[in-house]
């Protein structure tokens, strides 16, 4: 029969100062983990809600982004009424005319200007994207000066509070309302109506962007082909939620790389940690091994209680670790895309991420408590019985 | 019948020429050479002896936590030398109560959960375990002291409860390492005391290492060792 749990449970209790340290240790390591994990998490919800698979982005052929290109309106009309394009309830196509420019907004708290992808739509633009949600004031009115801002760069830059007039491109322009888009890169942007926003901005008689529904998401690669044959048009369609991916560039695959690393180097650090202190505390319980020895205890039963005591140790140190990420849920950070604007995103600490930060301090407990309890099960027992 | 099985019938530890050598480095360092000792069974033995004659390695050896260079340790009947670490651990467990000069108790467990420790590796159920820690602590006097953690015991009370933890699995031999080693005179007087009940009305074979002449002369047999040989 193994030792009963509460022998470990006491034991950590009796060397409190050595176990709190421990617990604070690996807490600092599931804290930091969870926390970077929930960034990439949100991070990829962010990317993964911007675009759909039923919708194709058509973009001059050659470009990386919006900004580089232009489809002259034309184009877009003719484009819009091809049969792999979805219609809405009203017969119309289910094709978005967008134009977009960059404008710098001040930082909230610091005035650093910002990059904000300022964004032309028509009324169409809301039924070819269904995830956009106007949360607070109300949608502009087509062919006023009126915007509605994301609600994620609302927390970010200042001066678009709803009543607010905010100048781009020598023009004022109300913000009338707030959106929400499923956490999606589109709460980075603002939005007005194409028919006030193109002249104002100069983008007369076309668009920089075409977003389509399609029939099918399985007819993109032949509406891309046919498109791309026509010399005409020059122009390419992409998968909507692959072009913001590729707009993001690196930045995600480079979370999720330095998630890994910070969690290996800070969890080798945390193994030694355990490992150290678990050590510590078979070096202090020599005789007492002996002495379970000596009663019968098998080598086994005293590997299995050390190395449950390390475990138990970072259980705790995970929950701790835990707690401290949880309030870092919603926190919004931003970085920048290939496009230059501003892609914020909020950390999302979600249960599973929480269960893999436990996971984590369970392993490194159990391979920081793995050596030492070895050490503990082998002691000869005569050696271990003459230790002071 | 078998000659371990004889053994068992005539002595509760028979030890027949049993050599120990320590290595250490290139030097061999011989601690007991050639010893022969019978110990009926229910008898109370002291083994004395100068710091470094062999009488604790001795003493291991006939507990099962040591292994012989040499010779053959039999108890209860069980030749010890064939045993793999794990079936000598099972086999200490129910013949085996081991007291200790500084008394060895778990200090996070309290008087009764030290008592009841061995009793883990039997297949008691939890009541059983508590009422037979229970009574052993009544045997040795300390029943109102169940609770008290070992650093609550004075020297002389923590060594009882050793001697509960001791006998609580009801083995066959007693071994005890200098068991009044870190007593005062009185604390001292008391557990060879106990010890002399466990051996005369409970029928205990009890082995027991010592320098003190005065709690060898409460033993039946002295045996003297000197530099790894016995000298009677």
């Amino acid at each position: 029969m193994a030792l009963p749990i509460s022998y470990n449970v006491r034991n950590l209790r009796s060397r409190w100062k050595v176990t709190l340290l421990a617990i604070f240790g690996i807490a600092l390591v599931v804290a930091a983990f969870v926390t970077i994990l929930s960034m990439a998490r949100g991070f990829n919800i962010a990317l993964s809600s911007t675009g759909s698979d039923n919708n194709a982005i058509v973009t001059q052929r050659g470009s990386m982004s919006e900004l580089s290109s232009w489809i002259d309106i034309g184009n877009a009309n003719l484009i819009a009424v091809d049969p792999r394009v979805a219609r809405g309830a009203d017969g119309k196509p289910l094709a978005s005319c967008e134009v977009v420019v960059i404008t710098a907004r001040p930082k909230k708290g610091t005035n650093i200007p910002l990059n904000v992808t300022f964004r032309g739509v028509t009324s169409i633009a809301f039924n070819v994207r269904n995830n956009i949600k106007v949360v607070e004031g109300r949608s502009f009115t087509p062919g006023l000066y009126e915007v509605i801002v994301g609600k994620k760069i609302a927390d970010r830059v200042s001066g678009v509070d709803i009543g607010s007039t905010i100048s781009i491109q020598r023009k004022n322009w109300k913000v009338v309302g707030l959106f929400a888009a499923d956490d999606s890169s589109f709460e980075s942007e603002i939005w007005g109506d194409y028919d006030a926003m193109a002249p104002a901005i100069g983008r007369n008689g076309g668009c920089e962007s075409l977003t389509v529904r399609l029939t099918n998401p399985s007819v993109l690669a032949s509406l891309d082909k046919d498109l791309r044959a026509n010399p005409q048009m020059q122009v390419q369609a992409d998968s909507e939620r692959k072009y913001y991916e590729n707009l993001a560039g690196s930045i995600g695959t480079a979370l999720i790389i330095l998630a890994s690393f910070v969690a290996i180097v800070m969890g080798i650090g945390a193994v030694f940690g355990a490992m150290n202190t678990m050590y510590a505390i078979v070096s202090q319980r020599t005789r007492e091994i002996g002495t379970l020895r000596a009663l019968g205890f098998s080598r086994f039963s005293i590997l299995i209680s050390f190395v449950m005591e390390s475990v138990l140790l970072a259980l705790v140190g995970g929950v701790v670790g835990c707690l401290i990420a949880l309030p870092m849920n919603g926190f919004t950070a931003a970085t920048g895309t290939n496009s230059f604007s501003e892609l914020a995103f909020a950390f999302k600490v979600t249960p599973d991420l929480l269960m893999i930060g436990l996971g984590f301090a369970v392993i490194m407990g159990f391979v920081g408590g793995l050596l030492p309890a070895f050490r503990a099960a082998r002691m000869p027992i005569t050696r271990a019985l003459r230790e002071a | 019948m078998s000659t371990t099985e004889v053994a068992s019938k005539t002595a509760a530890v028979s030890v027949q020429n049993v050599r120990k050598v320590y290595q250490r480095d290139s030097l061999q360092i011989k601690v007991l050479d050639g010893i022969n000792l019978d110990v009926p069974q229910g008898e109370f033995v002291a083994l004395m002896g100068p710091s470094g004659s062999g009488k604790t390695t001795l003493l291991n050896l006939i507990a099962g936590i040591d292994r012989v260079t040499s010779g053959r340790v039999t108890v209860a009947g069980t030749d010890l030398g064939p045993l793999s670490e794990g079936e000598l651990a099972k086999w200490r467990s129910r013949n085996i109560g081991f007291i200790f000069q500084f008394y060895n108790l778990i200090p996070v467990l309290n008087a009764v959960e030290n008592v009841e420790l061995p009793l883990l590796l039997s297949p008691l159920s939890k009541r059983e375990r508590r009422e037979r820690a229970m009574t052993a602590l009544r045997i040795v006097g300390l029943s109102d002291r169940s609770k008290h953690y070992p650093r609550q015991l004075s020297g002389g009370q923590e060594q009882r409860v050793a001697i509960a933890r001791a006998v609580v699995t009801d083995p066959t031999v007693l071994v005890a390492d200098e068991p009044t080693g870190d007593l005062d005179h009185q604390s001292a007087e008391e557990i060879l005391t106990l010890m002399e009940t466990f051996n005369k009305e409970f029928g205990k074979t009890i082995i027991m290492v010592t320098h003190d002449p005065r709690a060898a002369a409460r033993a039946r047999i002295q045996h003297h060792l000197d530099k790894g040989v016995l000298s009677n």
